[in-house]
């Protein structure tokens, strides 16, 4: 048996030598640093949901009619399929709910992935590309999620994709027509929903993998930070693994395939727990008014995105300009890619940062939250159970509105102002990584 | 890294492990994306059996019914059609005369293919290429059959099929057509769909 394994090998690797070289490079002899952490799952779950989306949405576009057409007065062709899929294909449900779960479970790790990376600086030289790169998988995942909360042509579809497209009328001189051009229509219809789900099963996913490809590759050529921030490939040389290895690095595989299958199942099971008994949390990631079919009389109470756009939907909302609101929106996101060049200091980690970064950088992770809680209708709520029912929401939504506003572009501001002019006081970074034997 | 001693069996053991648990896993994940392929309950509730009135069906002639999506035909054959079906005439041009194939229930395995003689209850597809077959009635000289004793010719190839729907040697077709699972309700409705004597669908 191992025999023919091994002839087997030897036949594709004179067919295609460069196979095995790469098996290396990328698993078997990747160095990565031997202290990961927790947050360091986020990648290899980011991966996970990306095969979950394409396998569970190839299913489902096998059964879903990309239709605005109605069957009977008031339900389209798009509708009915997914309650078709809902009912009559035999575990229909399943691989739906896979795959909307799975949509919310990917801003999650992303979210969680992004915040490990302002937390140890895995955005600073020479990341900043894998920085970049990753930026875009999130731009394109953001296009990616929202055109497929359309597809279903439910209520808040309908009116989510109104209102999202409607955005770029904010561009001056050609937003209007911009607007007409994007929906191929002069509301929401059957044009656009055949658009959006040629983008969302065909353009948009292959640009996710090509990106995804260009990350790894990124961060394979400069190779992986680490709670530390310590460069573990300019440390010292040489372990059990070979004289010219990193001290402090350990293979990819086994050892990180091994530790992220650990990962994997504690995420699996709180999927599947998802899945199959709250697949709707609540209308957090099933909005209740999407289990009404699409109407362009009728608008929802309360028009708002799902939970993961909640934070830049509420910087929206609370700038009352719609040209400076759309504007800040856009910031919001493009900032983020700047951040290399935002944050001049030296050290990575917040192990050896300044306690003041420490302080800056747990107070945005809060303002993201509010600003989400906000966008998502939550505050009222609250307002009124603390301050009783004359409390005064509309100004009090603001009030915490712009606080987080400025919370988050003051963070960026901080940052810059911290490490450009110096006032940072780090402590000192080691020479290796702190676990090492 | 503490101890340098490799176990090698129980690395091993728990590589195997790892990897059945793992393969369970990703077994049971796949069963329902397979399972998403077989008919639909909508599809299934269009297989679903129909019960039809036979009751104003006058002998010699043949009306069809829609039954998961094909055309099932129910004639009421005269004594003359079915008396072909047993001479030597014939039976000596069928392919299959005793019906050996299994393209019909158990209990239609006889010379009429049926349960009642006069009664045909058959899916009127060709064995060919899956056209639906003219019904020719006429016992007597036909343009394609100087000789004709009543059945069926397909339009497409010219496959012949005698009254009972069994084919003719010497035509494209390879088979007998198929008799669905059948049963009468009464004198006057037959239930397409399922067998006489165990009641659930087929």
């Amino acid at each position: 048996m191992a025999k023919v394994f091994t002839r087997l090998g030897g036949w594709f690797t004179d067919r295609a030598p460069g196979l095995m070289p790469m098996y290396r490079k990328h698993l078997t002899e990747y160095y990565a640093p031997k202290n990961f952490n927790f947050m360091y799952f986020f990648g290899s779950l980011a991966i996970l949901v990306l095969v979950n989306q394409i396998v569970t949405g190839i299913f489902l576009a096998m059964f879903y009619n990309p239709s605005a057409h109605e069957v009977i007065p008031g339900i389209s062709q798009a509708f009915a399929s997914v309650q078709y899929i809902m009912r009559d294909v035999q575990w229909g449900w399943l691989i739906r709910y896979m795959h909307t779960t799975g949509a919310s479970m990917f801003f999650i790790v992303i979210y969680f992935h992004m915040f490990r990376g302002l937390m140890y600086g895995s955005y600073k030289k020479p990341r900043e590309l894998v920085w970049l790169l990753g930026m875009l998988i999130f731009l394109a995942l953001m296009a990616e999620a929202f055109m497929g909360y359309v597809l279903p042509w439910g209520n808040m579809s309908y009116w989510g994709a109104k209102v999202i497209v409607s955005l770029f009328s904010a561009v001056p001189w050609i937003g209007d027509t911009l607007v007409t051009w994007i929906m191929g229509n002069f509301i929401p219809g059957d044009a656009t929903l055949n658009r959006f789900f040629s983008l969302h099963v065909i353009a948009l996913p292959l640009v996710l993998l090509l990106l995804v490809v260009l990350h790894l590759a990124a961060l394979h050529e400069v190779g992986s930070n680490n709670p530390d921030g310590v460069d573990v490939k300019h440390g010292p040389k040489g372990n059990r693994f070979g004289p010219d290895v990193p001290k402090d690095g350990i293979p990819f595989h086994p050892y990180y395939t091994v530790k992220d299958l650990m990962g994997v199942g504690v995420f699996l099971l709180v999927c599947a727990f998802i899945v199959l008994l709250v697949p709707h949390m609540g209308g957090w990631f099933i909005e209740h008014d999407n289990f009404t079919p699409a109407n362009s009389l009728v608008t929802p109470s309360a028009i708002k995105p799902v939970w993961y756009f909640t934070p830049f939907y509420a910087i929206l909302r609370t700038i009352p300009d719609k040209g400076l609101g759309v504007l800040a929106m856009a910031l919001s996101i493009l900032v983020l890619f700047f951040t290399p060049w935002l944050d001049r200091g030296k050290v990575k980690s917040i192990r050896y940062r300044g306690l003041l970064y420490k302080v800056v950088l747990t107070l945005f992770a809060i303002a993201f939250v509010v600003l989400g809680l906000i966008g998502a209708e939550v505050v009222p709520h609250i307002v009124t159970s603390i301050g009783g029912p004359d409390a005064d929401i509309v100004f009090w939504q603001h009030f915490i509105g712009w606080i987080c506003i400025a919370i988050y572009f003051g963070f960026f501001a901080f940052l810059w102002v911290y490490t450009y002019f110096g006032f940072e006081t780090t402590k000192l970074v080691p020479e290796r990584v702190t676990t090492h034997d | 890294m503490a101890n340098d001693v490799v176990d090698h069996r129980r690395r091993r053991f728990l590589t195997v492990t790892t990897a059945v648990v793992g393969l369970g896993g990703v077994g049971t994940a796949i069963a329902p994306f397979i399972k998403s392929w077989q008919p639909s309950a909508r599809s299934q509730a269009a297989g679903a059996p129909v019960t039809v009135d036979i009751g104003k069906i006058k002998p010699g002639q043949k009306v069809d019914y829609g039954w998961r999506g094909v055309p099932v035909c129910i004639i009421n054959r005269t004594d003359a059609q079915v008396a072909t079906l047993s001479t030597k005439d014939v039976r000596s041009r069928l392919r299959d005369p005793d019906s050996k194939a299994d393209q019909q229930p158990p209990y239609c395995e006889n010379n009429t293919r049926s349960i009642k003689p006069e009664w045909l209850v058959m899916i009127l597809i060709c064995t060919h290429l899956g056209c639906v077959p003219d019904y020719k009635p006429k016992i007597g000289p036909e343009p394609f059959d100087p000789d004709w004793k009543s059945g069926f010719l397909c339009p497409c190839h010219k496959s012949r099929y005698d009254i009972a729907g069994r084919v003719y040697e010497g035509v494209p077709a390879p088979l007998n057509m198929v008799v669905p699972p059948y049963h009468f309700v009464d004198d006057t409705h037959v239930q397409i769909g399922v067998d006489p004597k165990n009641k659930g669908a087929a």
